[in-house]
C-alpha cells in the first residue's frame, strides 16, 4: 500500500460546518498542534542538510566563524574548487558503477522474479530463502578473499570490479522486491490470455509489463541509491583510477576543519543524485528496503 | 503436474541470477573459511602456511576483539532501538492530518538518503566540531560549549549520526503500518468512548507489532555492517573505543595485512550473525514470503 500524502479530510472541511460535535472540534484543534510539532521536528531533522548546502555557497572565511552565519554573500567558488581538484573522474566512475550495475540487476533480476512468482519453479521458497540469506552475511567477512582474488587477476582499481560486486549486492533485494510486484498481477488476466491462446511473450509484453513497470522503475531507483552510496568495496578495491565519489570524500578527513565550505560543496554533490532519486521513489523506499514485505 | 521439459523452461529465467549470486556471494565465504586456517601476512611473501585453528585461538584471546564485539552490539542494537522509538513517535505525528504533511515527510526522509560518507563528514566537522560546530552553538546556552563530542563520546557520536540517518526509515515503515490499520475499527473504539491512550495501547500497538519487529530485524541487518560512519567520523578511535567489527577486520586486513587473522574474525562474525539471523530470517520469511504479506 502506498502512503497517502495529504488529502483534504472531511474533518478539516467540516470545521467550517455549523453542526460539528465538540469532539471533532477538539480533534481538529489538536491536529493543528500536532502539525506544528511535526513541522518543527521535520525542520530539525532536515537542518543539518540545509546547513550543508548553505555552507557550500560560503567562502571559507564565512564558513569558519564562531557564530554560525545565516546571511552572507553567496559564491560558487567552492564548487569550482571541488571540480578543479579532480572530482570529475570520480563522478564518472560513480555514474558508470551505478548505472551499469543497475542495468545488470534488472537484466538478471526481472526474469528471476518472474520465475519465482507468476510461473514458479519447484522449490521457489528455498530459492527465495537463499537470496535473502545472502543479505544476512556480513560483507566484511567476504572482503579479504575478494581483495586477494581481485588482486591476483589484476582487477584492482578497475570499475568493472565494482560493477560486478554492486550487481551481486543489489540482485537479492531486487528479486524480492520485483517478485512482490509480479504477485500483484491479477491471475485471471494471465489465465484469460492463455485460454485465448496468446503466446507467453505477448502476454508478458502486453499485459504484465505495463502493470509492473512502475515497480521495475522503483526497484531501479533503490538499486541506484545503494550503489551510489556504497563505500566499503569502493574504498578497499579502488584508488585513483576507478574511485567513486565517496572515495573522493575520504580526502577531506586529513584536511579537517580548514576547508568546511569546500567539503560541504563536495558532500552536496555526492548526496544530490540519491536525494533526488529517493524523493521520487519515497513511496517505494520501504518496499525496497524491506525486501517487498511492506507496501 | 510439471514435466521435465516444462520444469527447465520454468527454471531457465531464474538460473542466470541464481548462478551469478552464488558465485559472487558464496565463493568468497568459502575462501574466507580456507584462509582462516592459514598463517598468511601479505607483507611477508612466502609466509603462507597451514596452521589449523591457531588464528581462532588468537581471535578469542584478543581482548581488543572482545571490546570491539561489545561495541558492535551496543552500536547496532542501541541505534536501532532509539531509531525505532523516535520513528514511532514521528510516524504517529505524520499519521495525523495537517497542512504540508507531504513536505514534512520529504524533509524527514532526507537524512536517510544522504550518502553515509557525506553525512559522517558533516557530523564530524560542521555539526560536532568542539569550537565552531553547530551542536555546541545550539547547546551553548545550556553550558555545553567546548564539549569535544568525537573524542569524549566517540561511540555516542557515531550512534547519533546513525540514529539521525535511520530514524526516517523506521518512521516510513511504521507509518505504512499505521496507515494499514482499518479505520472503522478505530472509529468504533472512539464511538465507544475509549481514550486515545487505550486505543493506542490495545489496538494500534498490537497491530504495529510485526512492523516494529520487521524494523528491528532490518535495521540490525543493515547497521551491523556499518563501516562508512566509523571510518569517516572516528577511525574507530580513540584506541578501539568506537571500532565495530567491520572496521576492526578492515584494520587487520588492510592496515595490518594479516589475511589469516582477519579471515578468522570474519568467520566468527558470520557464525555469530547466522545464529542471530536464523531467528530473524525465520521471522522475516514466515511473515513476508507470500500469503501473509503485510499491506
Amino acid at each position: 500500500m502506498a502512503i497517502t500524502t495529504d488529502t483534504p479530510t472531511d474533518e478539516r472541511a467540516s470545521a467550517t460546518d455549523e453542526g460539528q460535535t465538540p469532539r471533532k472540534q477538539r480533534r481538529s484543534a489538536a491536529n493543528v498542534w500536532f502539525g506544528v510539532i511535526a513541522w518543527v521536528v521535520g525542520i530539525a531533522f532536515f537542518f543539518p542538510v540545509f546547513w550543508m548546502v548553505l555552507t557550500s555557497f560560503k567562502t571559507e572565511a564565512d564558513a569558519y566563524t564562531p557564530t554560525p552565519k545565516l546571511f552572507f554573500q553567496p559564491t560558487l567558488e567552492q564548487y569550482e574548487g571541488v571540480f578543479s581538484s579532480g572530482l570529475g573522474p570520480y563522478i564518472a566512475n560513480s555514474v558508470a558503477a551505478t548505472v551499469l550495475s543497475t542495468i545488470f540487476v534488472l537484466l538478471l533480476g526481472v526474469p528471476a522474479a518472474f520465475a519465482l512468482s507468476l510461473r514458479p519453479v519447484k522449490k521457489t521458497s528455498d530459492v527465495l530463502f537463499f537470496f535473502i540469506s545472502t543479505k544476512m552475511l556480513p560483507v566484511v567477512a567476504a572482503i579479504v578473499p575478494i581483495y586477494v582474488v581481485v588482486n591476483q587477476i589484476g582487477m584492482l582499481d578497475n570499475i568493472w570490479t565494482l560493477i560486478i560486486l554492486y550487481t551481486g549486492m543489489n540482485l537479492p533485494i531486487a528479486v524480492w522486491m520485483m517478485r512482490s510486484f509480479f504477485l500483484e498481477v491479477p491471475g485471471e488476466l494471465l489465465e484469460q490470455a492463455s485460454i485465448d491462446g496468446a503466446p507467453l511473450w505477448r502476454t508478458l509484453r502486453e499485459i504484465v509489463l505495463p502493470i509492473i513497470s512502475p515497480g521495475i522503475f522503483a526497484t531501479a531507483l533503490i538499486c541506484v541509491i545503494f550503489a551510489w552510496n556504497e563505500f566499503f568495496f569502493a574504498v578497499n578495491l579502488t584508488a585513483a583510477n576507478a574511485g567513486t565519489v565517496p572515495v573522493f570524500l575520504v580526502g577531506f578527513i586529513t584536511s579537517e576543519g580548514l576547508y568546511w565550505a569546500q567539503l560541504s560543496a563536495a558532500a552536496t554533490i555526492a548526496a544530490l543524485p540519491v536525494v533526488l532519486a529517493g524523493w521520487v521513489a519515497q513511496n517505494k523506499l520501504v518496499q525496497g528496503l524491506s525486501f517487498g514485505a511492506v507496501k | 503436474m510439471i514435466d521435465r521439459a516444462e520444469g527447465w523452461r520454468r527454471r531457465a529465467p531464474l538460473l542466470p541470477a541464481l548462478v551469478f549470486t552464488i558465485i559472487v556471494t558464496q565463493i568468497p565465504f568459502i575462501l574466507t573459511l580456507f584462509y582462516s586456517l592459514q598463517s598468511w601476512n601479505l607483507v611477508r611473501p612466502g609466509s603462507q602456511e597451514f596452521v589449523w585453528f591457531a588464528n581462532y585461538v588468537d581471535v578469542f584471546t584478543d581482548s581488543q576483539f572482545r571490546q570491539v564485539a561489545i561495541n558492535t552490539v551496543v552500536m547496532t542494537l542501541g541505534s536501532v532501538l532509539i531509531a525505532v522509538v523516535l520513528g514511532l513517535l514521528l510516524a504517529l505525528l505524520l499519521n495525523r492530518q495537517f497542512v504540508g504533511r507531504g513536505v514534512v515527510r520529504t524533509l524527514l526522509i532526507t537524512p536517510f538518503l544522504i550518502t553515509p560518507v557525506a553525512a559522517a563528514l558533516l557530523w564530524r566537522t560542521v555539526l560536532l566540531d568542539p569550537t565552531l560546530g553547530l551542536v555546541n552553538f545550539v547547546l551553548s546556552p545550556f553550558g555545553a560549549s567546548g564539549t569535544e563530542w568525537i573524542s569524549q563520546f566517540p561511540l555516542a557520536s557515531v550512534m547519533a549520526a546513525l540514529v539521525w540517518q535511520w530514524t526516517p526509515f523506521m518512521m516510513l515503515l511504521l507509518l505504512a503500518g499505521l496507515q494499514s490499520q482499518p479505520s472503522d475499527q478505530l472509529e468504533a473504539a472512539r464511538v465507544d468512548g475509549a481514550s486515545a491512550w487505550s486505543v493506542f495501547r490495545e489496538l494500534t500497538l498490537p497491530h504495529l507489532r510485526r512492523f516494529i519487529e520487521l524494523g528491528v530485524v532490518l535495521g540490525t541487518i543493515y547497521l551491523v555492517n556499518t563501516f562508512d560512519t566509523v571510518y569517516m567520523m572516528t577511525q574507530g578511535g580513540p584506541g578501539v573505543a568506537s571500532a565495530n567489527l567491520p572496521f576492526y577486520i578492515y584494520q587487520r586486513a588492510f592496515l595490518g595485512f594479516d589475511i589469516g587473522q582477519s579471515a578468522a574474525m570474519g568467520v566468527v562474525v558470520v557464525i555469530i550473525t547466522l545464529i542471530a539471523a536464523s531467528f530473524a530470517l525465520r521471522l522475516l520469511f514466515r511473515s513476508f514470503s507470500g500469503e501473509e504479506e503485510l499491506t
